[in-house]
């Protein structure tokens, strides 16, 4: 049992170490109690909406998310007709029709999410050189990703005496290096939220991460409720098999 | 193979041609198993049963996988998005991953420790090292496949290595990934052969069984069993207690799959790979990290690569390194010291592999390689030699069924 002990805490080590070593040390991350964390650990739709409310009308104007689809909105909570609303909003291409023209047509909640630039290349002339990163995954291509999303957000100062900021880059304590392309995106007030939610700073930036999570793992919510099914049916059966040898093996003892 | 007659009649009509009841019978049911295996002995059937997950995982996500360099990173969220239960079937296979090394890992430590690679089964010993080399190659494979970050550069860095081959590297580098740099071609070749090697893996576990049932099981005292009382048959006494270990097993592996499945895996993975950007800091996966510390320990890129390869087949020669006649840890007591030494040096190379190759993880890189050569090469050999075993005792039926008559056996011997 020693040594399977610290076999796991071997392997646990060396995760966490290069887990370390990938935060680059002087990265501020602000710690955050997440809904989903644990193991009874969900969502809260509501707030998944206003985060979706959040990126459709500031992050989604630079930021693509590309791998999700409008219908995926319906695990949201958004009705079928609202997520046809938001589909329409944007324009795809399609075809070719009879004619053999590609035309325009409004999107449908089968397409994905419609990227605001046509090309990277295109999103970087609009941001100064800089490409903003697609988001479908951004919580777990980061390292404590919500935490680090939250912390970017709201980490924003002005440059310590002596520190030297290049041109239109952005002081930021989470980012690695410390200087960031994208300005502050996020100011109290800058949603009105339909639940009546106090829409400071704060809040706001919790609301998109959660959504972003949820993007990210759009699964977690079955994941963990099999989980522990699965885990409660795995302990009984586990202790009637412990039984069950000691039985047998009485003999041999 | 004779003698046992059934007596369901279709079973006897088929085992009359082909032996295959007969052969079940002997192999896994009567089989005479050592009465005193402790639970150390629950590893090897624990990692067939890991290999088998494996394999079906595996099977069906290949039916979601296309491997594209413009398609397999997004094959591979189509899985965990839209395909039913594919996010189980992902994670199930990548924690299997990591739990196939925890697993085999336990196994051979297990072998160090009772001296189960010594005569007469070095042959089972250097099949379970091939088992090792084909795992560590068919896993190094699967993590290029979902084409992040971590995988692209992973196989550069990984191919890279036989460059340092003199005269030919470089042309066995651009014959490997199929073109000049790590491609499409090298994807393609990869998932074909990611798909072969768990096959191959198979058969090399076969043989291994094979050579294990030939000279059958050791056990924690590592003296030879004298006679029926000593053993037991293998059903009901180890179905039952492997089957208990599965459960324990399934307990461990699946909290990581339901709670925690990205613990073992890198953050940059779910970034598409990107030949244009370079990642600040290439890690393997965390089984392969003590033997990148090795690589890393060596200032010439050649001498690194030949003392990683080094330490694997090093075990090959373990048999003869160790002079010692006594086989259990038990009845050593500097190599019992010495064994957990070792332990500790291969838990340190796996720390600083994971750590930027400056300053003195640098140094403490290469005293803990040194260390691992060290022991197989000087130690191993020189405490067959100095060490003064402990007496053994005359049989396994003895100390498990009298435990104060055994003791006054073994100071009598």
């Amino acid at each position: 049992m020693r040594k399977f002990i610290i076999g796991t805490l071997a392997a646990a080590g060396m995760a966490a170490s290069t887990a370390a070593l990938a935060a680059g040390g002087d990265q501020q991350i602000t710690d955050v109690d997440w809904s989903w964390e644990g193991i009874f650990g969900s969502y809260d739709h509501a707030q998944l909406r206003r985060g979706f409310q959040v990126y459709r009308e500031i992050c989604g104007n630079c930021h693509s998310m590309n791998l999700i689809y409008y219908r995926n909105l319906q695990q949201i909570g958004l009705t079928e007709d609202q997520v046809k609303e938001v589909a329409a909003e944007k324009e795809v291409e399609d075809g070719p029709n009879d004619d053999g023209e590609m035309f325009m047509r409004p999107a449908l909640p089968s397409d994905h999410f419609v990227a605001p630039f046509p090309n990277d290349q295109a999103a970087r002339v609009a941001n100064n050189g800089a490409l903003p990163p697609d988001l479908s995954l951004m919580t777990k291509a980061r390292l404590k990703g919500p935490d680090y999303v939250y912390s970017l957000m709201t980490g924003y100062q002005d440059p310590p005496e002596g520190v030297e900021v290049a041109e239109g880059m952005n002081y930021n304590v989470a980012f690695p290096g410390h200087q960031i392309a994208m300005a502050p995106q996020i100011f109290d007030e800058m949603v009105t939220y339909e639940d009546g939610t106090q829409a400071t700073a704060d809040q706001i930036t919790k609301d998109v991460v959660a959504f972003l999570n949820w993007a990210a793992e759009p699964e977690l919510e079955q994941r963990k409720s099999m989980g522990l099914k699965t885990m409660l049916f795995l302990i009984v059966l586990t202790a009637m098999f412990f039984a069950l040898k000691r039985r047998i093996w009485a003999a041999v003892h | 193979m004779s003698g046992h007659t059934f007596q369901n009649k279709a079973i006897r009509w088929i085992d009359e041609r082909m032996p295959i009841f007969t052969v079940m019978q002997h192999s896994a049911i009567d089989y005479p198993t050592p009465k005193n295996l402790n639970y150390w002995w629950n590893f090897g059937s624990l990692a067939l049963f890991v290999l088998v997950i494996m394999l079906m995982t595996g099977i069906f996500l290949a039916m979601s996988y296309t491997p594209h360099v413009d398609y397999a990173f997004t094959s591979v969220e189509r899985i965990m998005r839209d395909v039913n239960y594919g996010w189980l079937l992902r994670y199930l296979h990548m924690n299997g991953a990591s739990m196939f090394f925890i697993v085999v890992y336990i196994h051979i430590f297990r072998g160090l420790y009772y001296g189960s690679y010594k005569a007469p089964r070095e042959l089972l010993w250097w099949l379970g090292i091939v088992i090792l080399l084909v795992m560590m190659a068919t896993a190094f494979m699967g993590y290029v496949l979902p084409w992040g970050q971590m995988s692209f550069w992973g196989a550069t860095v990984i191919t890279n290595l036989f460059s340092a081959i003199p005269l030919v590297g470089e042309d066995i580098v651009t014959w490997l990934w199929g073109g000049f740099s790590v491609d499409n071609p090298t994807l393609n070749r990869f998932f074909a052969l990611h798909y072969l090697l768990p096959f191959v893996l198979v058969a090399v576990v076969f043989l291994h069984l094979w050579a294990l049932h030939t000279t059958k099981s050791g056990n924690p005292l590592g003296i030879d069993v004298k006679g029926p009382q000593d053993t037991i048959p293998f059903h009901p006494y180890y179905t039952i207690k492997d089957l208990f270990g599965v459960g324990v097993f399934l307990l461990f592996y699946l909290f990581f799959v339901f709670y925690a499945p990205n613990f073992f895996g890198e953050p940059d993975n779910y970034i598409p790979a990107n030949p244009l950007v370079t990642p600040p800091h290439i890690v393997p996966e965390w089984y392969f990290l003590p033997f990148y510390a090795i690589l890393r320990a060596v200032p010439d890129k050649l001498g690194g690569v030949v003392l990683m390869f080094g330490s694997i087949l090093i075990l090959f020669a373990l048999p003869w390194l160790d002079r010692s006649r006594v086989r259990s840890a038990r009845f050593r007591p500097i190599y019992k010291q010495v064994f957990w030494l070792f332990l500790i040096d291969c838990i340190v190379l796996g720390y600083i592999g994971a750590k930027p190759p400056e300053g003195a993880f640098i140094t403490i890189g290469r005293i803990a390689t040194a260390y691992y050569f060290a022991h197989f090469l000087i130690v191993m050999p020189l405490l067959g030699r100095l060490e003064k075993p402990r007496p053994v005792p005359q049989s396994i039926s003895a100390p498990v069924l009298k435990p104060a008559a055994a003791t006054a056996q073994m100071e009598k011997v």
